[in-house]
């Protein structure tokens, strides 16, 4: 007979639990009913800061976590449990239901710890724990917008969650205070050592940390708040969010007389069962073995222990590893294993380089053959190598072990046995890896992701992967074609190192044959982007794509289509009707696109450049709609007109348009400017999106609309025009160096190491010092550009090219035919001759 | 009475330094075939400029490349290659273009009937 089992809370945990039970239950012996509290199905509470980007909730829901299709499963949303009547085997909700269980499960998971400060009730105070509060501590922002100067905030809390909050905060355009009890920042992960680079490392990004002091008091002044400081400091504050710790959500079991802990968690023992042995708790509610879990990893280990124990299993939790890396502000932290040397006798082994900013220590037994544990903050990059070591002998000196950052002392995957946690999210080992690439024939990280579920969730393990993988033999290729073992990126550098102009130079020493289609455009388009004179010049011309051949773009015809420049899409009446006239004397096709211009399609090669000339004459340059290569900056009206706009937002788009027209690039580059926060120019769809502030400009990189549509994410705020147009030259050039052939933006800033925050550290804040050398190769465009069109009508030998024969120059292409449709000039399909006069 | 004049063997299409090396043009038979001709840095081919797939008229305007060593030009279109040799696609068997005879006589290419 089929049994019910009632669960508790729609977290990461609860949801966790119903997957893995549904799973392995294939006889179908248990009906689960799911009460959530929260009016939304569980999301990706660790990843809820990076809402702030797009303020996207549907992009946070959990895969599968509204149980589509699936009838032993009933959630019921926004309705929380309220009673537990043990003797009667039944919850009861706030909606007055009734639901009888045989198991129930308890995953209510936690609530922040709110010190009790006087005035921590008042409006503008938050906590950080759900995307509701991140939606109050948002309008809490916009209110103080409409104030004078940048808005200030407080975090009373500088621990994991505290720097995920000051993080959000100065994402949002505030300057946050972040205030700790403690001595240091992260006092559960990180030594003093560590905790001073830390802040050291974080005040340079505009936090000021007060260590070492709490909030004694708060008061409402004059719409604004005033803290004071244990210390004596003062603080003028919009807003307040506490983020002190967590307490365990534990009252249901309180109020039907279940084990608690003195310091609360719902007591559990290894089979995660509460003194009750028909109820479970699982998750940050439980006190498991003595200890509060705050970290989802070890959560999701006890699901998958009552998921077995309900089959009738006997998994139990021993523990979990409480190791963490995260990357805050830019900023690498990582701790494992023992990292504040608890265990008797045990050595510390630190290096503290001051100067590159890094601080690194390692834990050893008191034989120093054994790692217990570390901390590293400034670099965690060995963080993957050297927490599966963690128990297990070292297999070099812990000083080599510390050796300068990446180097790891050589530790490789090679040194971990089979049974060695590679993934500690969820469990996987290196013998689980191998068996993915070996037998099920995962070759790419993508694929051993989904056979297996490493790197999945903090991804922090994603290197390993990759050393497995070449450690297994299988070859990641960078190869552009068969022509060259280089990736783009490395022949870019070739090309900008050696100097070399020419394709056949190029595919002579560097590469083999003769080339492609694809690495021919390819290095066509790098000659462009450093600026190799007119792309159809010499030998040039035969490395393009039929578009940029032709500067028009291709059509099923064999015709092609005409995008004159507007730019930011402004434009007179004058040219308007010049764009028109052509358009009619030559019967093209006309349509608006979505980039604010205007299509002129039907044009055969030998017409090109006669309905050139006339757009020349009228004004216009070149669109680049057939380049990879920035096409529009679109805009909304902005300041000049718009009762909302508060920056001229027609003007930037206008500027930036100008700036960076016919820069050639890795794939094409659109961008948008709006005026305000209403965003009607869908600058967050864009490689580049500016979105003006009351004092400036915000800039959101990595946006695309297409089949895979991503939400550009905020890369500067609040900036000046000067620095703005700083930053898109560095990102621009900085993009066009190191991507990939045809990878847009939004793919680039996914695959490239270190993602967004690595970007941001070499384009903001110069990790590499080669921001002067990214302007100057920036300004060298800028200074260069000249319009290909006009370069074009200019040279005969050029002109010689449209035609549509080589030995008939005038005459017509007899497959091209058109026919008409709403009143304009359509193609015929081919293969059915049909010819309309136009 | 109709009599009719047999066409000559060869046309005349261009000089061989109208086409830049690696690249193609497209020439207008007397009967209105086209054909694409390529000129790679040691040799000259001729195949039909209509590309099978999309059925239009754009071969010449594709890129002229090896592929592990056999010359090959890309479709513009949708980037199936084509043997310059034999005009047979190299991404679809079965599918392929004619070919014509070229030569260059003093600086000239003509094409033949195929
Ligand atoms: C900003 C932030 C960043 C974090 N970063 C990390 C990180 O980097 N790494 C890491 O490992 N962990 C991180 N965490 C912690 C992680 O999110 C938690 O460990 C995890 O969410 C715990 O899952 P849970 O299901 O136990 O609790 P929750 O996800 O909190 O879910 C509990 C759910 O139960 C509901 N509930 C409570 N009472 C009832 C009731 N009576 N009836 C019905 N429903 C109820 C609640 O509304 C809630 O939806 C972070 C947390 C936050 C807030």
């Amino acid at each position: 007979m089929t049994r019910t089992v009632v669960v508790v809370g729609h977290g990461m945990v609860g949801h966790r639990l119903v997957q893995a039970l549904r799973d392995r239950d294939a006889e179908g012996a248990w009906r689960v009913v799911v009460f959530a509290e929260e009016g939304r199905p569980a999301y990706d509470r660790v990843a809820l800061t990076s809402y702030v980007d797009d303020w996207d909730a549907a992009r946070l829901e959990l895969d599968g976590a509204r149980y589509a299709g699936d009838d032993a499963v009933a959630l019921h949303l926004g309705d929380p449990v309220t009673a537990i009547d043990r003797a009667a085997r039944a919850v009861t909700t706030a909606s007055g239901r009734v639901q009888p269980y045989d198991a129930l499960v308890l995953a209510t998971g936690s609530a922040p710890f709110v010190p009790p400060v006087p005035g921590r009730d008042l409006p503008g105070c938050h906590v950080y724990r759900t995307i509701e509060d991140l939606d109050a501590i948002r309008a809490s922002v916009e209110r103080a917008r409409t104030g004078v100067g940048r808005g200030s905030a407080m975090v009373v809390g500088g621990g994991l969650l505290g720097l995920e909050a000051a993080k959000a905060l100065r994402d949002l355009g505030v300057s946050p205070h972040v205030v700790e009890l403690a001595p240091r920042l992260m006092p559960l992960q990180v030594d003093d050592g560590g905790g001073a680079l830390l802040k050291r490392l974080i005040e340079r990004l505009d936090v000021t940390v007060h260590p070492g002091t709490s909030a004694a008091a708060i008061e409402a002044d004059r719409g604004r708040l005033l803290a004071r400081l244990a210390n004596g400091t003062e603080l003028d504050l919009d807003l307040i969010v506490f983020s002190a710790g967590i307490r365990p959500r534990d009252q249901l079991a309180r109020d039907c007389g279940l084990g608690v802990g003195g310091r609360g968690g719902i007591v559990v023992d290894a089979a995660c069962r509460t003194t009750d042995p028909a109820v479970y708790a699982i998750g940050e509610c439980a006190l498991a073995d003595g200890r509060v879990y705050g970290l989802v990893a070890p959560g999701y280990a006890m699901a998958e222990v009552v998921a077995d124990r309900l089959l009738g299993g006997a998994a139990e939790f021993t523990g979990a590893d409480m190791s963490t890396k995260l990357k805050l502000m830019g900023v690498d932290v990582a701790s494992f294993g023992d990292a504040h040397a608890a265990t008797e006798g045990a050595l510390e082994v630190v290096v503290n380089d001051a100067v590159a900013g890094t601080y690194r220590k390692l834990v050893v037994s008191d034989d120093a053959k054994t790692l217990l544990g570390g901390v590293l903050v400034g670099d965690a990059t060995d963080y993957a190598s050297l927490r599966p070591l963690v128990g297990r002998p070292l297999p070099a000196e812990p000083g080599a072990l510390l050796a300068p950052a990446g180097g790891g002392g050589g530790v490789g995957v090679g040194a971990l046995p089979d049974e060695a946690q590679i993934c500690s999210c969820n469990a996987v080992t290196k013998g689980d890896i191998r068996g993915a690439i070996l037998e099920q024939a995962a070759d790419d990280v993508p694929k051993i992701k989904a056979c297996t579920r490493a790197g999945t969730a903090c991804g922090s393990c994603v290197p390993m992967l990759k050393q497995l993988l070449a450690s297994c033999g299988v070859e990641q290729s960078k190869a552009l074609c068969e022509h060259f073992t280089h990736s783009r990126a490395e022949l870019f550098e070739i090309v900008r190192a050696t100097g070399i102009t020419t394709f056949s130079e190029l595919v002579a020493r560097h590469g083999s044959g003769r080339g492609c289609d694809i690495c021919k455009p390819a290095v066509a388009s790098i000659l462009a982007s450093l600026g190799n004179g007119h792309i159809l010049a010499g030998e040039q011309a035969g490395l393009q794509d039929t578009n940029d051949r032709f500067l028009a773009n291709l059509q099923r015809n064999g015709t092609y289509s005409v995008v004159p420049r507007i730019p930011g899409g402004e434009i007179t009446p004058a040219k308007l009707m010049a764009i028109a006239q052509v358009a009619a004397d030559f019967g093209l096709y006309t349509k608006i696109t979505g980039g604010q211009r205007i299509d002129l399609f039907g044009a055969t090669v030998d017409q090109l450049p006669a309905i050139w000339r006339r757009l020349v004459d009228a004004g216009f340059e070149s669109g680049h709609a057939y380049g990879k290569a920035l096409r529009t900056v679109k805009s909304c009206v902005g300041s000049t007109w718009c009762r909302y706009g508060v920056q001229d937002s027609v003007g930037l788009a206008i500027e930036l348009e100008l700036r960076y027209r016919g820069l050639r690039s890795p794939h094409k580059l659109k961008s948008a400017v709006s005026g305000c926060a209403r965003e009607c120019a869908e600058a967050r769809g864009k490689d580049f999106g500016v979105i003006a502030t009351e004092t400036g400009w915000n800039l959101y990189v990595g946006g695309n609309g297409g089949t895979l549509p991503r939400h550009a994410d905020l890369l500067v705020s609040d900036v000046d025009k000067e620095t703005l147009v700083r930053v898109i030259d560095r990102f621009l050039m900085f993009y066009i160096r190191s991507a990939d052939r045809l990878q847009r933006t939004s793919v680039w800033l996914d695959s490239i190491e270190g993602g967004l925050d690595h970007v941001r550290d070499v384009v903001v804040h110069d990790s590499l010092g080669i921001a002067e050398e990214l302007e100057a190769q920036m300004a060298e465009h800028v200074t260069g550009y000249a319009d290909e069109w006009a370069g074009v009508l200019a040279d005969p030998e050029k002109l010689a090219r449209f035609t549509s024969f080589v030995n008939a120059p005038g005459a017509p292409d007899p497959t091209i035919s058109f026919r008409a449709e709403r009143g304009q000039s359509v193609p015929v399909p081919l293969g059915i001759p049909e010819v309309v006069s136009r | 009475m109709t009599s009719t004049v047999p066409a000559p063997a060869w046309t005349a299409v261009c000089p061989l330094s109208a086409i830049e090396p690696e690249t193609g043009v497209a020439a207008l038979l007397p009967d209105g075939t086209q054909v694409a001709v390529f000129r790679t840095r040691d040799a000259v081919y001729a195949l039909g400029n209509i590309d099978p797939f999309s059925q239009a008229a754009v071969l010449a305007r594709g890129i002229v490349g090896d592929l592990r060593g056999t010359p090959v030009v890309a479709s513009p279109m949708h980037k199936q290659r084509f043997d310059l040799r034999t005009g047979e696609c190299l991404d679809d068997q079965g599918v392929s273009v004619p070919t014509y005879p070229v030569r260059v006589v003093g600086g000239t290419i003509q094409l033949g009937r195929p």
